[in-house]
């Protein structure tokens, strides 16, 4: 066991038992860990959008090479301040209008190409198949997409008979996608535990692995 | 007590003691691992063999879309791809949508100068982050350098070497989105249906499961999902480093958490079984 | 006058842009791609600006609980905090071996990770004393979820064709369960789209 003597390495296996103490009950301590994080990530987020997004996009263009149709994006950018002003903190809607318009212009062909005609191409049965097993799979598909989406159109009472039966299909269909989902969160969760304690072992207290 | 008594009493204890209970299983194995090695599995291997088969001088764009919370599981796969592209004369293009994956995006690079001894703007180039998503991902397939004026260091992107012959995408042979959410999908939305660029998706295991029908559509040309793959794809790695006879101690973070990991949830499969025998059990004594 | 710039300018914003940019999309005339490129290079610069909501907003919250002694400490951390890093990345730079990137590695990111990797210990409670078999749909839900799981182990590599398993339920039903859903939510996405640029859902701009 060689436990590290990195001032550093000291400060993160604190930091992280310091959280881990929220596990038997809530205490300052751990709200210290918190607050001390919430602190920082906005300090960080500040120096990292100036000086990366900001600063290039914005102040250079308009101050430093003078090109003057910056003053537009600068201006409704100068709106968001207005936030701090609850009398005219209605004013933070022009930018976010600007964006809202740019992005739901922008998004419409591109989600319909995206999400609805791809997907939906991709879902067509399209024979002829190499063997039994393609067949099998496009057919689960092709029936598997339609009941999933007939299962969620609830502008139609899901207890006519037709229409009972798909929805039956699509929800055991759900339930399946459900299941694997829920099997590969069950690894996600456990890999940010394991990355943990693997620090704590490893790193700070030195238990080289045998 | 009878056996029944038991499973009813066990199924309804402390979660305290649960807690502990997975505490001491995930100690053991990363404290005696037991090194299975990794057998590729067919979604790693498409990205893998995608990477490994790419002219030398390609460039690739990896995107760091993700932050701390889903470090463990996406961080040593970003390293592994920027090790693999490093070591096969690609060049990798890191950038990130999200303000904290920058920070974890140096630490990779830092990482592949001191074990492969590559060059910032030479070898790599790492732009950093930049304000406004998918308009970023749109901007990018006009003109790069017009996006980014200069690279997370300060230094111009027109005045950088690596950078000279890249103008668009069209100069890109893929992009690899690494994320915690769904980032890669607005990637496949704007990068690929609107510029054609291939596009892949590292993400964590919780996400895993709703990227099937973009790779099924071609939208992504495959995917690293959650640890097991940052372990494969790893392995693959220190495999080339072997190869190539180079000495500093490769990475197996992955490999040897992944180790630990199959242990937790194996134990999870135990916790859901007995608690519902006790559940059953209890239900048949009402 | 409030009203015209409260809810009238921004939905009339709105709905221009949000024309203009949806037909841009089909007429490859210069001028639209010079309308394309402009709309880009602003909203990088406009969205730049709105971490500063973010600051204001955080600084608000706290600068507030400081009145109050319960909150006090904790609030004046988060502040501290939060000035020490401005003045540290503005002052000492962002450079790789900066005191900027080791506060981040060795602070933010093991705060970070370490909170989010008690999901596990949540997660196992859970899974221990409330997931019950309890219809045929929770069947098929679990021993989904059971092959999933020990497919995704590294001992599952080894069981004959269990990667094949778990790839052909992801590839196959998972997939036209996941399908089924994105399709409804590209509908829903374009609806929404829709329904904002023609100032039918107003919830940005308070109902």
């Amino acid at each position: 066991m060689h436990i590290s003597t990195d001032i550093w390495i000291w400060i993160q296996a604190l930091l992280t038992l310091a959280i881990f103490t929220f596990l038997y009950k809530d205490n300052p301590l751990f709200r210290m860990a918190e607050h001390l994080f919430v602190g920082l990530a906005t300090g960080y987020g500040f120096v990292v959008v100036y000086k990366n997004a900001f600063y290039p996009n914005v102040w250079v263009p308009l101050f430093q090479e003078k090109q003057l149709i910056f003053i537009i994006p600068f201006v409704l950018g100068l709106m968001y301040l207005t936030s701090a002003f609850p009398k005219i903190s209605y004013m933070i809607r022009w930018p976010m209008a600007v964006l809202l318009g740019i992005g739901s212009g922008l998004s419409i062909p591109l989600t319909i190409q995206t999400y609805i005609i791809e997907q939906s191409k991709s879902s067509i049965l399209r024979p002829p198949y190499p063997n039994l097993i393609h067949w099998i799979n496009a057919l689960i598909l092709f029936v598997g997409v339609i009941s999933v989406l007939v299962y969620f159109y609830f502008s139609i009472p899901h207890d006519r008979p037709g229409v009972k039966q798909i929805s039956k299909v699509g929800l055991f269909l759900l339930m399946l996608g459900f299941g694997a989902s829920f099997g590969y969160t069950v690894m996600a969760r456990f890999s940010l535990l394991v990355g943990r304690l693997d620090f704590l072992l490893n790193k700070w207290l030195g238990i080289r692995p045998f | 007590m009878s056996v029944r008594d038991f499973f009813i009493k066990l199924s309804k204890i402390d979660r305290k003691y649960i807690y502990l209970i997975i505490l001491i299983g995930l100690i053991i194995p990363l404290v005696f691992p037991p090194n299975f090695p990794q057998k590729m599995s067919p979604q790693v291997k498409r990205v893998f063999e995608f990477i490994d088969t790419l002219p030398k001088g390609s460039y690739v764009i990896l995107s760091a879309d993700y932050d701390p919370s889903v470090a463990p599981e996406v961080h040593p796969m970003y390293k592994a791809v920027v090790k693999h592209c490093i070591l096969r004369g690609i060049i990798p293009i890191g950038m990130t949508l999200g303000v904290q994956g920058a920070g974890l995006a140096v630490e990779a690079f830092t990482e592949a100068e001191r074990v492969l001894g590559a060059r910032r703007d030479t070898d790599y180039v790492f732009l950093g982050y930049q304000a406004g998503g998918a308009v970023v991902i749109l901007g990018l397939g006009e003109d790069i350098k017009g996006v980014y004026k200069t690279d997370y260091f300060g230094t111009k992107t027109t005045e950088i070497y690596a950078l000279k012959p890249v103008k668009n995408y069209k100069d890109i042979a893929l992009v690899i989105s690494f994320s915690g959410s769904s980032i890669p999908v607005t990637w496949a939305v704007y990068a690929y249906t609107k510029y054609g660029v291939k596009v892949a998706a590292a993400v964590t295991g919780v996400s895993a499961g709703d990227f099937y029908p973009y790779i099924q559509a071609g939208q992504f040309i495959g995917m690293l999902a959650g640890m097991k793959a940052a372990a494969e794809y790893e392995y693959a790695v220190n495999q080339i480093l072997k190869e190539r006879n180079i000495r500093e101690k490769p990475s197996t973070d992955a490999i040897r958490m992944m180790d630990a990991n199959s242990i937790g949830q194996l134990l999870i499969i135990l916790f859901i079984i007995i608690g519902n025998i006790g559940y059953f059990l209890s239900r048949r004594r009402k | 006058m409030r009203h015209l710039f409260e809810k009238q300018i921004p939905l009339a914003l709105v709905f221009i842009i949000g024309i203009i940019m949806t037909i841009q999309y089909f007429v490859p005339h210069p001028t639209s791609q010079n309308v394309y490129d402009t709309s880009l290079m602003w909203s990088r610069a406009i969205s730049s600006m709105a971490y500063v909501m973010a600051i204001i907003s955080f600084l608000r919250f706290h600068t507030k609980r400081l009145k109050n002694k319960n909150y006090a400490p904790y609030s004046l951390v988060a502040i501290l905090s939060f000035t020490a890093m401005v003045l540290i990345g503005f002052i000492g730079g962002t450079a790789k071996d900066s005191l900027f990137q080791k506060i981040y590695e060795n602070m933010m990111v093991p705060l970070q990770a370490t909170t989010f990797s008690l999901l596990a210990f949540y997660m196992s409670s859970a899974a221990y004393r409330a997931f019950r078999i309890r219809g045929v749909e929770a069947t098929v839900l679990m021993i989904t979820a059971f092959i999933v799981i020990f497919g995704t182990t590294t001992i599952g590599n080894y069981v004959p064709k269990m990667n094949e398993i778990v790839e052909w339920i992801m590839a196959v039903p998972n997939l036209a369960s996941k399908r089924g859903i994105i399709i409804g939510v590209g509908l829903g996405v374009v609806a929404t789209s829709i329904k904002i640029i023609l100032g039918i859902e107003r919830n940005w701009v308070g109902g």
